[in-house]
């Protein structure tokens, strides 16, 4: 049985851990607000860009001389995937999940013959994926000791990817990341980024205007698929940046509930010690008086 | 006087939303008077800026590196390229960048045409930028 002594130490070393993550599940929450804010400023841009690319596209879709990030180089025997993780840990399963869903994919392309290449944006997955996949890796990307990612970091993934795609390293992209459903759930997904799957043409449906195009469509196009593709990239890593903090504020919440639970035993504990401790003492001292 | 939305849009934000009577758009083959009613178009933007009449008087010129802009009738959505978030350009911020594409255009000045052409965009922006800045 442990002594008082220890058991003391040991509870008060519960105590300040449990006031660190009680204190990270704060600062979480705040960041995570932040995140939602500058996930949700960046939505009309996202909107707008869809809505033009929308019409464009429809125009230009399934002609042979279709852009190439549009329509792909028509091969798939290459893929390029971009797995997006975060800086830092202590956020529950949040790298894990994505980073297996990534693993997961290169092996399954793997073993039907496919060549994989990695870009990895941020330090915990790329971690991860190295351990078993350090040979695919092409890029990798970290924010790290940034406050905020900026559209300029999207910016900048997406030019390695327009740059990879125009020297012909890799057919298909695919983008893996933490989609933000909710502050309790963030679920790993996958996107396809090239070719680019059309935006949804329902709407389109009704009376729709006729646009003039100026310089031609071509031109156009040209210049809106790399800032859309930036976009995405832009988007996803809002997304994984909200998520990010979602995540971290559950995990904290349950270290933070644990700490009090296992407080609450070793206090237990503590006090059934001392306890016996005076008994003993106790009978040690009857017992020496009844032998006088 | 009729008058039509005009929205500014920036990556990151929603930078600018209200009722203009006309705007002036530097559209990359000239720039490009926009009045209510006016044909639905999409068009590209060069460096340069965009002119805001409210009321019959000149409110605003806001300084764009490029983009796109959609025209209908009633709606004009521009959407810029930067997400840098000064409408109003200050001189040796401008200057700087005009430093940093003329350094970019010797470098690519060996490179592919694309890239020249994207180098070349660049400087004439920043040059706008600087014109802009100077009337200011």
């Amino acid at each position: 049985m442990a002594t008082l002594k220890a058991l003391r130490m040991r509870i008060n070393s519960v105590k300040s851990t449990r006031k660190i993550t009680q204190a990270m599940k704060m600062v979480a929450a705040a960041k995570l607000r932040r995140a939602q804010t500058q996930a949700e400023a960046a939505r009309p841009y996202a909107e707008r860009m869809a809505r033009m690319l929308g019409s464009l596209g429809a125009a230009v879709a399934g002609s042979p001389d279709a852009p190439r990030l549009l329509a792909g180089t028509g091969g798939d025997q290459t893929y390029l995937l971009v797995v997006v993780s975060a800086e830092r840990g202590l956020s529950g399963a949040f790298n894990t999940n994505v980073s297996r869903l990534g693993r997961g994919r290169a092996r399954e392309l793997g073993a039907q013959g496919k060549t994989v290449r990695i870009l990895s944006v941020g330090r915990k997955g790329a971690a991860f994926l190295k351990r078993e996949l350090a040979d695919r890796f092409v890029g990798e990307v970290s924010f790290a000791g940034q406050k905020r990612v900026g559209f300029e970091d999207a910016a900048g993934v997406a030019t390695m990817i327009t740059e990879m795609l125009e020297r012909g390293e890799f057919d298909v992209c695919e983008l893996i990341y933490n989609r933000f459903q909710s502050v309790i759930t963030q679920v790993p997904s996958l996107q396809r980024l090239i070719p680019s799957p059309m935006p949804e043409l329902a709407e389109t449906k009704g009376p729709q205007a006729l646009y003039e195009y100026e310089p031609g469509e071509d031109e156009i196009l040209a210049q809106l698929l790399p800032q859309n593709l930036a976009i995405q990239v832009y988007r996803a890593l809002l997304e994984s940046a909200a998520g990010f903090y979602g995540s971290q504020m559950n995990a904290m919440d349950n270290a933070t509930r644990n700490a009090g639970e296992m407080i609450k035993k070793l206090t237990l504990n503590y006090n059934r010690t001392r306890q016996a401790n005076i008994t003993s003492e106790l009978i040690e001292i009857i017992s020496g008086a009844e032998a006088v | 006087m009729a008058t039509f939305q005009l929205e500014l849009v920036s990556p990151e934000k929603l930078l600018l939303s209200r009722q203009v009577d006309m705007v002036v758009i530097p559209a990359a083959e000239g720039e490009m008077g926009v009045l209510p009613g006016h044909a639905p178009m999409i068009v590209t933007l060069r460096g340069g800026a965009i002119r805001v009449q409210e009321a019959g008087q000149w409110t605003e010129s806001l300084f764009v590196a490029g983009g796109f802009a959609e025209v209908t009738g009633e709606r004009v959505t521009i959407l810029r390229d930067e997400a840098t978030p000064v409408a109003q350009p200050s001189r040796t911020a401008a200057e700087r960048r005009v430093a940093e594409a003329e350094s970019a255009y010797t470098e690519a000045a060996t490179g592919t045409p694309e890239r020249r052409e994207a180098a070349m965009q660049r400087l004439l922006s920043a040059r706008a930028m600087v014109a802009l800045a100077e009337a200011a």
